[in-house]
């Protein structure tokens, strides 16, 4: 089969465009490969010679952006070359997002003024929230200040058109990338790599290279883990007082010793930790390895998913007091920005991250044998 | 960044001049001794580390499986390789130490901070003899400089050696260029480190003639070899060839300094090279690349203006790893060499006769598939298959120089040795002195390894001595 050489890029030569410049320094990095062990993407770029706008969606969607590849590479500025891949491959994400996103141009607003939607919106719904709280109350607890049906008549639509509006999403990424029918031992290995965060590990380096630079550290991939697995709890937390609400009958308040706060708690504390760790390491992390232009929507995002671990935790405190009805109002403003912003925001990056797991198992399965 | 002030404050025990693999190796160890060590080092801290920021692995000794390696690679096959590619231009009592020293190197440099990953992809008959580093060779200096750096060592940059100051058979002090200002630095022992000459051009036009303007320089540009110079004014005895450097074929249209291993180039065997006037000169088919890059180096260097190209048909585009830059395409020969800048019918004509000397056989591009040429010279005696299937690409080749062989002679000590007998106190290590040992030739990743042993001897016998 010949080889569309149509696609190489002159390695000199800087592009403005984000695919553009990714497939520039991913061809520099395919004749290099001195990377390979750090992560999925070396060992991926290594299956092509020339690479298609797709195949440059897939590579910076499986970059986790643990920024091995920079501080060891040998083409970084001054070099001609000016290799950095840890930032080309983010824009190209970023873009590849902004993109993808349904319906298209939310994103692009949340990502260059982030910080500015997400308070505008978390105080607009907790004004919303005081407002119908304001309307005479019909239940015990939080169904004291917001009955059951109201919260579920805001929360049901809030949750499912986000997570439709993904879905539409990811059916293009997939068309994008060339994805086909997966098995399940690609399933087995993208979720794998998805608990573990194999990808932000360094392989033998044993970390990344972030709040230290050049040294290496997991003080990043442990952080991100807490807020993953944090928000894992949170999320079975919920569902699990739905199903005691509909299946069993059993209604909120639950006591301590019981499934939604068994979960919930441990997972609030370790969302508002994690994202707390996130925000104070990504103070001393270079911005230039980053998304260039997205830092305000990338931070407004931890703070959001903090906020919502922290609220929900103060709201458990400060139960039975006078505090309830606005911390709750501020609570489930956060939680409702959250999920009205998720096709929109960072919080996209897990199911594209996913998604381009799911694919790099699904085309080493198939192109190794 | 340290200052004038700071160097010139104190009698350092041990100064390193280089901080590439072996200065940083002879730092760690000096330092680990509880001496006061300083590591000057030419180039800024973006480049740092000289031609080992663009080395990728390192060949080691080993009985059974270790670290990366598999199975076993023992002291006779090491240096049977060796023998081999030097032609017995090689010290063997130096080789030998270099060879057993290199088993304990492996643990050493782990335990320093070094990472090491499986071969790369391409790479595969390697796994067995090289330990490749996670990252490359510029991680591997990064990890060094924090070592050195948790271990106390002061660290210049941009500070050029110029002068070092010798009082009979005794080193007291260099005189170095630090961004601009002259500092002198005193010390008690000193390792030179500092690598070959050959990013300079000029010393290089002496030995290859005008042509070697044209070369291109594979590695740093900082490696000018002025304190290897200012050692042989002193008259400190050499070893190697003071004319000869490895220069290997790359892409033409690489960078002057530092396109490191991006600007390799495999599709010689699949193609048939010419000149700039349109003719072949010779059989491209030798044998397989990894063994020929290395003579088509000089090759090049030997044709008018020192280039030639490289050109294939589209049967062969997908045979060889991606070059970093794309091929010039064109659907006839008279496009392609207008393209080229080449005489358009002499092209033509080359390749016509080229095409009717090709023989039917069995292509096969991963082994010596004996499909020659008759009737024609150079013939090609591989590989040899008529470029007749369009579009035509074509790469334009130049020679690259890898390092150069002149060095300072050494003992198994790392001790340099002046007109008077030994020095009392300079040792030498790295590429400054890896002429001794590859005095021809060129073996993958034996750079690393002679630059670890003997940094870690220089530096270990430096402290013994200011103990």
């Amino acid at each position: 089969m010949s080889l569309d050489v149509s696609l190489q890029t002159d390695p000199g030569v800087l592009s403005d465009d984000p695919v553009m410049e990714a497939r520039r320094q991913i061809e520099i990095c395919n004749a290099c490969r001195y990377c390979e062990g750090y992560c999925s993407v070396f060992p991926a770029i290594t299956r092509e010679k020339v690479f298609a706008d797709g195949d440059i969606t897939q590579l910076a969607n499986l970059c986790h952006n643990c920024r091995g590849c920079y501080y060891a590479c040998q083409y970084t500025a001054p070099h001609e070359f000016d290799l950095n891949l840890p930032r080309a491959l983010a824009s190209a994400r970023a873009e590849s997002w902004e993109r993808l996103a349904w319906p298209g141009g939310i994103a692009k607003v949340f990502q260059a003024r982030g910080e500015a939607v997400a308070a505008a919106l978390v105080a607009g719904f907790a004004v919303m929230f005081a407002l119908i709280a304001a309307l005479p109350g019909e239940g015990e607890g939080f169904y004291a200040w917001l009955s059951h049906g109201a919260m579920v008549a805001i929360f049901t639509p809030a949750f499912l058109l986000p997570l439709a509006a993904i879905g539409v999403s990811l059916r293009a990424y997939w068309r994008e990338v060339g994805g086909t029918r997966l098995t399940l031992a690609d399933w087995r290995e993208a979720l794998d790599a998805a608990g573990r965060m194999k990808n932000l590990s360094g392989g033998q380096a044993g970390g990344c290279n972030y709040e230290k630079g050049e040294r290496y550290s997991l003080a990043r991939r442990h952080a991100h883990q807490a807020v993953f697995w944090g928000f894992l709890l949170c999320f079975a937390s919920t569902s699990a007082g739905t199903v005691l609400h509909y299946v069993f009958d059993a209604k909120a308040p639950y006591g301590f010793f019981s499934l939604p706060k068994l979960l919930g708690v441990p997972g609030g504390i370790l969302l508002t930790v994690g994202c707390a760790g996130l925000l104070m390491l990504r103070k001393q992390a270079d911005p230039e390895l980053g998304t260039p232009g997205r830092a305000s929507g990338e931070r407004a995002f931890v703070w959001l998913l903090g906020f919502v671990g922290l609220s929900g935790l103060v709201l458990y405190a400060v139960r039975g007091t006078g505090l309830t009805g606005p911390l709750l109002a501020l609570h489930l403003g956060a939680v409702l920005t959250f999920f009205l912003l998720a096709p929109y925001s960072k919080m996209a990056h897990g199911f594209y991250r996913l998604a381009a797991l799911l694919r790099e198992a699904q085309d080493k399965r198939v192109r190794n044998g | 960044m340290t200052d004038a002030k700071t160097l010139s404050a104190e009698t350092w025990d041990v100064v390193v001049v280089g901080g590439g693999n072996a200065g940083l190796c002879a730092a760690i160890e000096a330092a680990e001794t509880g001496a006061r060590v300083v590591i000057l080092e030419g180039a800024p801290k973006v480049y740092r580390g000289g031609n080992s920021r663009h080395t990728r692995n390192f060949r080691c000794m080993h009985h059974g499986p270790l670290g990366p390696l598999i199975d076993t690679y023992d002291e006779e096959e090491f240096w049977q390789d060796l023998l081999r590619v030097t032609k017995g231009e090689t010290d063997e009592s130096l080789a030998r130490h270099v060879i057993r020293q290199s088993a304990e190197c492996l643990p050493w440099m782990e335990a320093h901070g070094v990472r090491f990953q499986k071969s790369l992809s391409g790479t595969l008959s390697l796994d067995r003899t090289n330990a490749f580093f996670l990252g490359g060779g510029k991680a591997l200096v990064n990890a060094y400089y924090l070592t050195a750096q948790d271990l106390g060592v002061t660290v210049a940059y941009e500070a050029t050696v110029k002068h070092v100051g010798i009082d009979a058979a005794k080193a007291t002090h260099l005189e170095v260029d630090l961004a601009g200002e002259t500092v002198t630095v005193k010390g008690r022992a000193f390792v030179l480190a500092s690598g070959g000459f050959q990013s300079d051009l000029d010393w290089l036009a002496r030995a290859w003639g005008p042509a070697a303007k044209n070369f291109l320089i594979r590695g740093t540009p900082y490696n000018r070899g002025l304190v290897l110079k200012d050692m042989l004014d002193h008259g400190a005895e050499t070893v190697g060839d003071p004319t000869q450097c490895h220069a290997v074929a790359i892409d033409g249209r690489a960078p002057k300094y530092d396109g490191g291993i991006v600007t390799r180039l495999d599709c010689v065997p699949f193609s048939i090279v010419v000149n700039k006037d349109g003719d072949r000169f010779y059989d491209e088919g030798e044998d397989v690349w990894p063994k020929r890059y290395a003579i088509w180096g000089r090759l090049v260097a030997a044709q008018p203006d020192q280039v030639a190209y490289s050109i294939i048909d589209s049967r062969s585009i997908d045979l060889f790893m991606p070059s970093v830059y794309p091929p010039v395409t064109a659907d006839t020969i008279p496009g392609l060499a207008q393209q080229l800048g080449l005489p358009g019918p002499k092209l033509q004509q080359t390749i016509e006769a080229f095409n009717a000397a090709c023989r039917p056989g069995t292509f096969h591009p991963q082994e010596l598939d004996g499909v020659a040429t008759e009737g024609i010279t150079p013939p090609k005696t591989n590989w040899a298959r008529p470029i007749a299937e369009p579009p035509f690409y074509a790469y334009e080749l130049r020679p690259g120089v890898t390092f150069t062989y002149l060095g300072l002679k050494v003992d198994l000590k790392a001790r340099t040795t002046g007109p008077q007998g030994q020095y009392d106190n300079i040792w030498s290590a790295g590429e400054m002195m890896a002429g001794s040992i590859l005095g021809q030739g060129y073996l993958a990743g034996f750079g690393m390894t002679i630059g670890t042993v003997f940094g870690r001897i220089a530096g270990q016998e430096a402290a013994a001595h200011v103990a």
